[in-house]
């Protein structure tokens, strides 16, 4: 499916393996949490980037330990209306310092391009490439942010006062703002 | 009052071209109505029974006069010359159009109101004690905490698809006037043993088809920790909530389901995370926003003032006003005026374009600008001095704004029920009409004393009924519009929901039934024994014998 | 025999709607097409669907009615008051024209 990913509309580069296929060699690979569970030594060994896809009902904390495997993360919102995802990527980013792609796969509206993108989302799975205009589009309809979060940008109370934000984790490890707006 | 910024101004600003290019992308057909629906609730526009219904937030229930014209010019340019006043402290408009709520959206920007978040699965209007400011018992205005819990839970990107509505209510009162204990989180200000002020944090109350009194999951919250704590709550209950279905999706029900404690466990163990993380509110915010709710220019007057003590001895029909209407003020010399809605007979909590106008420039004259709304559908004229409210009240009679029944039989909370609202089994405005008819000596209600009675036409409870002394629910029975009949409930301090009396009643029968439970009341109750106290005493059997033997 | 008609708000401004046997969308009930049977309720229906997809009106569902002096007329509290206006304001509404 076409992705979404630093203000492009790219061809995706990863491969979702379904449950009981062969691994495939030395590509980008997504694996779901039962098979990271199962093969997990398997999945370490081989060459090329591990990812993985949780359901929203699987919590960041199942692989804490385990992030330094993984180059993406990909986060399903089963339908629009279930929010979970957008806790689940703040701490994935904010608790547990996740410095590589986090990708929103699912039913996602335009209207909630924003909100993922503030939560750490860098990468999105569309159905087509009406989305791209939308995307760029949304990210301009709203400057003003009354509350911190993953994408640090400065929220309101702060600018009225001239304040900086502390750092997370993650930003300490990864020192760049480039899931930021 | 809160006066917005440059920030506030353009949120506002950009959520209306936002929701005009969303309403101009569904006309057009590039967005359907199952991508279009969430996005108009959040906006605050729902589908109802005649046409849509826009529900514009009044934070806190606090409104300047220049706003409530606006809510008047609202009414009658887009709307059919009226509004309803909600418990929640909002309006509600029955008939806009949806090609031109982007233009009202507009109109309300000019005077810094929106209808961002007044529906949908997010967190809603921020409702305060409706004495705040000018309460005698006041500990602090809860109001500037419950700007700062508004603008942080705004388009907040994290809790805006939660798994159901979310509603806060803060009071800064000694007493609970603002149902907290009902609500998905309530905040009381509390002093704790050093002096400090902070809150009691209560989470899981609420009312619709599982009602349920909150528990105190925190006893004492320091100030300065308010919103990295409801960041903890609310990204508990986003991860936990029951997405599977929406009779089971409110946090009351996690609450409940996890327990009090086991879910304060999870909420601390969150907020040990955030607590002196980004979310630290800078003290100079908070001064900032207090400022505006300092205290308006008081003059130093006299508790005691002989023209309002004599006009209330030669004016019987005025010292009736006063005895009913008026609440004590913080500042000597001044009062608090309540604006029944509730005419006899009339339907509870309207508001004409011409009473709003009318009440914006009475507001302007004798209480500093300032109006509030109660969650009982009333308005409050909250800083009048003693010496002019005999003045005042000869205004607000010619306008019929001076139903001297506040807190009375005829007092009544009424959701617009099924001759507005889609989600309806049954009419609730005609029977408090017809109740308030029944009751309408003014005499007789004095006699009855303080007695709440609260409507609801639907489960979603939106009049409130599981918290009212007499609780009246519509039901559907085989296409029949039928009411259930509750008793003992009350939602302030000493919280407690309403037991079912028995077998519901006719549409014909039900207003009988009300008047057979009052005077039952009045022939029980012993001294001066409130509504709830009598059948606290003697239970629901004197009601049931009296009912039922009777049908 | 149940006998149904189709209803629904108009999108642009809200107001309530019924489908008409020219497939056009009236204020007024009694205008309404009558459907006696499944086949033609399937019809409405589709008819339904299609005025939703031209964005003419949202939420096209099948209510009931009941004959009554050589019309008929809607069977539930809330068709009534849907078909008439606000119990509560009689100045209100489609009651209100004088038709």
């Amino acid at each position: 499916m076409p992705l979404i990913k630093d203000d492009q509309l790219i061809e995706d580069p990863w491969i979702s393996v379904i449950n009981g296929d062969v691994l495939p060699l030395e590509q980008c690979i997504i694996v779901d949490l039962e098979r990271w569970q199962a093969a997990r030594q398997e999945l370490i060994a081989r060459n090329g980037r591990l990812g993985i896809r949780l359901k929203n009902d699987q919590p960041p904390a199942l692989i804490a330990e385990d992030l330094a495997h993984f180059d993406l993360i990909a986060l399903e919102f089963p339908v629009f209306k279930d929010g979970r995802a957008f806790s689940h990527a703040r701490l994935l980013r904010e608790r547990h310092g996740f410095g590589g792609e986090l990708r929103a796969v699912g039913q996602v509206l335009r209207d909630q391009l924003v909100f993922m993108r503030r939560c750490g989302f860098d990468s999105l799975e569309v159905a087509d490439e009406k989305v791209l205009d939308a995307w760029r589009r949304a990210k301009r309809e709203i400057s003003v942010f009354y509350q911190p979060a993953t994408d640090r940008r400065p929220w309101v109370a702060n600018l009225r006062h001239g304040r900086e934000l502390p750092k997370t984790p993650a930003h300490e490890e990864t020192g760049a703002d480039h899931w930021a707006y | 009052m809160y006066r917005y910024d440059e920030f506030d101004h353009t949120l506002v600003a950009e959520r209306v071209e936002q929701f005009r290019d969303q309403v101009e992308r569904r006309l057009s057909g590039e967005i359907g109505e199952d991508e279009f629906k969430p996005l108009r609730l959040m906006n605050g526009l729902y589908l109802q029974l005649h046409a849509y219904m826009l529900r514009v937030a009044i934070p806190y229930g606090t409104l300047s006069s220049r706003q409530l014209r606006m809510l008047a010019h609202i009414a009658r340019r887009y709307d059919k010359g009226y509004g309803h006043f909600t418990t929640r402290q909002n309006i509600q408009y029955n008939w806009p159009k949806l090609e031109e709520v982007p233009d009202l959206l507009a109109d309300l920007a000019k005077v810094e109101m929106h209808a961002i978040q007044t529906s949908g699965n997010c967190i809603r209007n921020v409702t305060a004690d409706h004495y705040a400011g000018a309460a005698a018992d006041e500990i602090e205005d809860p109001r500037v905490y419950a700007e700062i819990i508004r603008q942080w839970s705004t388009l907040h990107p994290e809790f805006s698809f939660l798994p159901r509505k979310f509603k806060i209510a803060v009071t800064g009162a000694a007493t609970d006037r603002a149902a907290i204990r009902v609500h998905d989180i309530g905040l009381q200000m509390r002093r704790n043993e050093a002096g400090e002020a902070g809150f009691e944090v209560i989470v899981g109350g609420g009312q619709g088809r599982t009602p349920l009194i909150g528990p105190t999951i925190r006893e004492f919250l320091p100030k300065r920790h308010l919103l990295s704590y409801l960041e903890a709550i609310l990204r508990v209950y986003n991860q936990l909530g029951r997405r599977d279905n929406i009779y089971k999706a409110r946090i009351k029900i996690l609450v409940k389901q996890t327990g009090a404690e086991e879910f304060a466990r999870r909420v601390e163990e969150e907020w040990e995370h955030l607590k002196d993380g980004a979310l630290a509110l800078p003290q100079e915010e908070v001064e900032r926003i207090k400022a505006y709710f300092a205290p308006p220019p008081f003059e130093a007057l006299d508790a005691k003032q002989t023209a309002f003590e004599a006009s209330r001895f030669e004016d019987r029909e005025f010292a009736r006003f006063v005895r009913s209407n008026l609440f004590a003020h913080k500042q000597p010399g001044y009062a608090i005026v309540n604006v029944s809605l509730k005419p006899v007979g009339g339907v509870p909590g309207d508001a004409t374009a011409e009473q709003m106008e009318f009440l914006a420039d009475l507001a302007e004259c004798y209480s500093f600008d300032e109006i509030l709304v109660s969650h009982e559908q009333n308005l409050v004229l909250p800083h009048v001095k003693l010496a002019e409210v005999y003045e005042l009240w000869r205004a607000l009679k010619s306008q019929g704004l001076a139903t001297p029944n506040i807190g009375l039989v005829s007092d009544i909370i009424a959701c617009p029920g099924l001759d507005y609202c889609n989600l309806a089994n049954a009419r609730s405005i005609p029977v408090a009409q017809r109740i308030s008819t029944r009751f309408a000596d003014l005499k007789r209600q004095h006699e009855i004393g303080d007695l709440k009675i609260k409507i609801s036409g639907c489960i979603n409870a939106c009049g409130h009924h599981h918290v009212g002394q007499i609780g009246i629910l519509g039901v559907d029975k085989k296409g029949e519009e039928f009411y259930q009949i509750t008793l003992g409930g009350e939602p302030g301090d000493a919280a407690a929901l309403g037991r079912i009396v028995g077998p519901a009643f006719s549409y014909d029968q039900v207003v009988d039934a009300v008047e057979t439970i009052v005077d039952t009341y009045v022939g029980e109750r012993q001294a001066d024994e409130g509504f709830n106290q009598t059948y606290a005493r003697v239970g629901l059997e004197p009601f049931k014998e009296k009912l039922y033997a009777a049908h | 025999m149940t006998l149904k008609i189709l209803t629904a708000n108009r999108l642009r401004d809200g107001d309530v709607v019924y489908l008409t046997a020219d497939g056009a969308w009236s204020d007024w009930l009694e205008d309404a097409d009558l459907a006696e049977a499944p086949a033609a309720e399937a019809a409405l229906l589709a008819l339904g669907e299609e005025a939703l997809d031209r964005r003419l009106v949202v939420d096209p569902y099948l209510m009931a009615v009941t004959r009554v002096d050589g019309g008929f007329g809607p069977i539930s509290q809330r068709e009534i008051i849907r078909a008439r206006g606000p119990s509560v304001r009689l100045d209100l509404g489609k009651q209100a024209s004088g038709r």
